[in-house]
């Protein structure tokens, strides 16, 4: 057999382990390393609703184009669980790789032109470690030493890598420096290379950092000011908010008193944890929540009190797998219709859709801007792929202020002014002024309800009082383009046909993009950060014949949500709406592009 | 008489607010007149108050006081929720929560079971008329078992005792008072915004629309008739020397953490506001003797408040800046380095 081309830093590798057995420390090693080796790397972590015992696939990807969706196939596969060996072991085409564990793994008769690594991880682990804990957890390094000795990881990034991550633990250190060893040692003497795949470092690549989504988005919260987060732990939000917590103690904490900036609190329950953050945001502060599907559904309420009586808060939304309890480790984006106009009556309320760690950390920042400028909820629209996955990224640029407090009068103003009407439109925007509880002026006070309601706050039954105020609202809802980010237009200006979207699905689209660029179909591509919609949305549309709207859930909901926007250019609209819980795939989205260009 | 000012050189009026369009006679606005005296009499300026409510009669009586300090009426039972949230931003207010028995036992037991718990800083009223009134006379869940409602329909279920349930769940000041006796309950509000944290205080407060029948135990006739209160009751706020007069061994005296004193003159026996056991068995007895207690039934000293629970620096959260809030480029720079 003559040994086939060497594909170098452009394959998938799909790590097949058991659910709570410490294989997602040694993933995030192994992704980290690649990072550090300056290779464009995306990883996504495919866990189950479960703490311990249920398959999960950690998927890394390597391309030199620095795609990061995540592809169907894998080139390599390293199988550790029994339980999912038949199906894993299915989905290997010729021309793959295999890395199993011997020890557990009878994977039978083996597949024609695939490439098997035998190595028995379980019984090496068992032979060198003491305990069950330190056996099962070290398997999974072990795997990544025989990876990095076939595959050619940079060893000392990769010890590097391992140093750092159990930072002052020596004895971590220690045994995962030994179990890395002697997964490099096995490799060498029993397993010679036999496959195409392998890693090179890129010299000159520029340093990125590696983090969680969630994290990304609260410290854009952090910078952003924020100094009230009351929540309710739910999959995949709780993350957040717990690194909310944490980086409010590192980054919060008085050095001397050691009283802390912010208040991050558990509550009982998401209604408590919206009302909480409503209370904070009516008081002055800085204030959020953030949950996913069925703690927004919970808020639904308090949102509809916010909007009426004009409170800054935001939400952020990490979107799961819905309805109901749905599929709580699996991403969609399926909120949207549901968070545009959350609450009973006429509702409408900012969203935010940030696609990459980079904007989840400029978009969870200015949050609390457009929401003090604007006096209303905004919901950050994230979902369970950006917020619980690992991502690579330039490193953040640092964000120094000013913020924006929106209209709020001070004591100083008061004194400036003869009357106070809380709901007065003044400036002809909509937006009304403020003041806080507390400002020692009698014109001050005001009684904020969820009651129809006068200019001055007053309690209203009255049929143009009620109207002139929903008119000023949706008036307000006008305004709020100028004050939100965006939208990014990419692609061939002169193209006749659109592509729009918003959100994770950028991963997908971007390199389907570039593969019907490839077969020389000329597209744009608008990609929308914020609801409601820019007028360039609109303009986009009109100068396309056909625009096709991506969504990642069944209902065609972004298509929906601007249909209903821009209602004299719906037709032009055509939707493409896929959703399975999986990350939207690229080659599927392409293929759909072509047919719906077809289509006619 | 107008131009008399309190203290703090504020009127009367400056505490008083529209008019009320409960119904003539109902109980929510008799409180409504001890909650702006109490706060007048203090002398605690208005914008230094907040008023949060519910939704219910008794949520709304809040439109008809202190309208020259901030209001925030919520959704049904949530009132509990914005003062968490109000406090941890801003711990140098004093917040008062109205809330109905519906509001509170009902639809929004969870919150307030978690405001007591966590102990918020707040005065807590629930304005008990055992049903709700503003949906027409429903029964709530401080219904009497067996009442009778306006409509005729008799309640099978069991009622809960809001006052016995906030002294099991550790709040450390519980006190139920009438909606009748102007001078205990004006008192009791007063202690209540003296005290630091959660101050749980239960209002029999009738509903004479639809539930002020002579079986109902929260009609004015019942509870004239069968009110045991534990103690007479003395306030003397911090900036007055005491001057009641009683003699030792007959009063106990509660110190407030604003330096006010409660005065609690004794009229049973041996009550010790201090020992749980026996507030629960005092009201225990009281139920089987269809009595009705009132005064400070329970209360404990030293229970941190909720944004000390939180520990936050002194300046209220809404009140910092940019400066106290971004964290330096130098940490920053730091932070971006580990994640490399
Ligand atoms: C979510 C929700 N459900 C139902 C209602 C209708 N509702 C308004 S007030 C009320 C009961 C209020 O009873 P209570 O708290 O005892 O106040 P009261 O009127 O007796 O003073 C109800 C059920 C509502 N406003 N919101
Ligand atoms: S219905 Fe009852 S509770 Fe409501 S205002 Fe009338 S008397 Fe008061
Ligand atoms: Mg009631």
């Amino acid at each position: 057999m003559s040994t086939p081309q060497k594909i170098v830093n452009n394959f998938t590798i799909k790590i097949a382990t058991i659910n709570g057995t410490g294989s997602q420390s040694a993933n995030n090693i192994l992704f980290k390393t690649l990072v550090r080796m300056g290779i464009p790397t995306s990883a996504k972590n495919l866990f189950p609703s479960n703490i311990q015992g249920l398959p999960t696939w950690f998927y890394i990807r390597t391309n030199p184009k620095g795609y990061q969706s995540m592809k169907r196939h894998s080139e390599v596969l390293i199988a550790v669980n029994p339980a999912s060996m038949g199906q894993d072991l299915a989905e290997v085409h010729p021309g793959d790789v295999v890395i199993y564990d011997e020890t557990t793994l009878n994977i039978g008769t083996p597949k024609e032109n695939v490439t098997y690594y035998p190595v028995p991880l379980t019984k090496i682990a068992k032979n060198t470690f003491d305990t069950p804990r330190l056996r099962s957890l070290l398997t999974n390094t072990l795997y990544v030493g025989v990876m990095a000795e076939i595959f050619g990881l940079d060893k000392n990034i990769l010890r590097s890598v391992i140093e750092d991550s159990f930072k002052k633990k020596q004895k971590a250190i220690d045994v995962n420096l030994k179990a890395i060893d002697l997964g490099i040692q096995y490799a060498k003497e029993h397993l010679p290379k036999k496959d195409p795949y392998s890693y090179e470092k890129i010299k000159n690549a520029k340093p990125q950092i590696v983090i969680e989504g969630n994290a990304a988005t609260a410290l854009g919260c952090i910078m952003g000011g924020c100094t009230v987060d009351a929540w309710y732990p739910i999959t995949p939000a709780s993350s957040l908010n717990e690194a909310m917590d944490s980086y409010g103690q590192r980054l919060r904490t008085d050095p001397e008193t050691k009283k802390k900036k912010i208040a991050v609190i558990q509550v009982e329950d998401e209604l408590c944890a919206i009302g909480a953050a409503i209370g904070a945001g009516w008081m002055g502060a800085r204030a959020m929540t953030a949950s996913s599907g069925p703690g927004i559904s919970l808020m639904s309420e308090f949102l509809g009190l916010a909007y009426y009586a004009e409170v800054p808060v935001v939400i952020v939304n990490v979107q799961r797998v819905g309805p109901s309890t749905g599929m709580p480790t699996r991403t969609q984006q399926a909120d949207i219709l549901k968070c545009a106009f959350a609450s009973h009556g006429d509702n409408r309320h900012i969203l935010l859709f940030p696609a990459t760690v980079k904007e989840a950390f400029e978009l969870g920042a200015k949050s609390f801007d457009i929401a003090d400028r604007l006096q209303t909820p905004v919901i950050v629209m994230t979902d369970l792929e950006l917020g619980m996955n690992y991502w690579a990224s330039e490193p953040f640029n640092y964000l120094k202020g000013p913020f924006d407090r929106g209209k709020v009068l001070t004591l100083k103003d008061l004194e400036n002014i003869k009357s106070f009407g809380r709901y007065a439109d003044i400036d002809k925007d909509g937006i009304p002024y403020r003041t806080l509880p507390g400002t020692p002026h009698p014109l001050a006070a005001y009684f904020t309800r969820g009651t129809g309601h006068t200019e001055i706050a007053g309690y209203s039954e009255d049929p143009t009082v009620y109207r002139t105020n929903m008119l000023r609202l949706e008036k307000k809802f006008h305004t709020a383009p100028q004050y939100l980010p965006k939208p990014i237009v990419l692609g061939d200006a002169k193209a006749k046909i659109g592509i729009i979207s918003a959100g994770t699905n950028d991963h997908a689209i971007q390199e389907a993009l570039d593969d019907l660029k490839i077969k020389k179909t000329s597209l744009k591509y608008l990609r929308v950060l914020a609801y409601p919609f820019h007028k360039e949305v609109k303009d986009f549309i009109k100068t396309c014949d056909k625009v096709i709207v991506i969504d990642h859930n069944r209902d065609s909901q972004l298509a929906t949500l601007i249909k209903l926007q821009f209602c004299d250019i719906a037709p032009k609209i055509f939707p493409i709406a896929y959703s399975d819980g999986l990350p939207l795939d690229p080659d599927f989205i392409s293929h759909k592009i072509e047919e719906a260009i077809a289509h006619g | 008489m107008a131009d008399m000012t309190n203290r703090s050189g504020f009127s009367k009026q400056d505490y008083q607010g529209p008019p009320s369009t409960l119904c003539k006679g109902c109980g929510h606005d008799s409180i409504t007149s001890c909650i702006i005296n109490a706060c007048y009499e203090m002398g605690l300026p208005p914008h230094k108050l907040a008023k949060l409510s519910g939704i219910g009669c008794s949520s709304k009586s809040i439109t008809y006081l202190l309208s020259h300090s901030h209001g925030f009426n919520a959704v049904h039972g949530r009132m509990p929720s914005l003062a968490t949230g109000a406090e941890a931003a801003n711990h140098t207010l004093k917040y008062i929560g109205v809330s109905g028995d519906g509001d509170s036992a009902n639809i929004g037991i969870g919150q307030f079971m978690h405001a007591v718990r966590r102990n918020t800083d707040m005065l807590y009223i629930i304005e008990n008329n055992g049903t709700y009134g503003l949906t027409k006379g429903q029964f709530s869940a401080t219904a009497d078992f067996h009442a009778q409602s306006h409509y005729g329909d008799v309640n099978e279920y069991q009622p809960l005792d809001l006052v016995q349930l906030a002294i099991e769940l550790g709040a450390p000041f519980v006190a139920r008072s009438f909606a009748g006796d102007k001078t205990q309950l004006t008192s009791l509000i007063k202690a209540g915004l003296a005290h630091k944290g959660c101050a749980i205080l239960d209002v029999i407060s009738p509903c004479v629309t639809f539930n002020n029948h002579e079986t109902s135990t929260k009609s004015y006739p019942y509870v004239k008739e069968h009110d045991i209160p534990l103690h007479e009751l003395g306030f003397v706020p911090s900036f007055e020397e005491i001057t009641v007069d009683y003699k030792p061994g007959e009063a106990t005296e509660i110190m407030l953490h604003d330096g006010s004193k409660l005065i609690l003159k004794k009229l049973h026996n041996e009550y010790d506001p201090a020992d749980r056991m026996n507030a629960l068995n005092v009201l225990e007895k009281g139920f089987k003797e269809q009595k009705i207690i009132t005064g400070l039934i329970y209360y404990k000293k030293d229970a941190k408040p909720h944004h000390e629970l939180l520990n936050l620096v002194d300046v209220p959260l809404r009140d910092l800046t940019e400066k106290d809030l971004i964290p330096t480029k130098e940490e920053f720079d730091a932070l971006m380095k580990e994640l490399l």
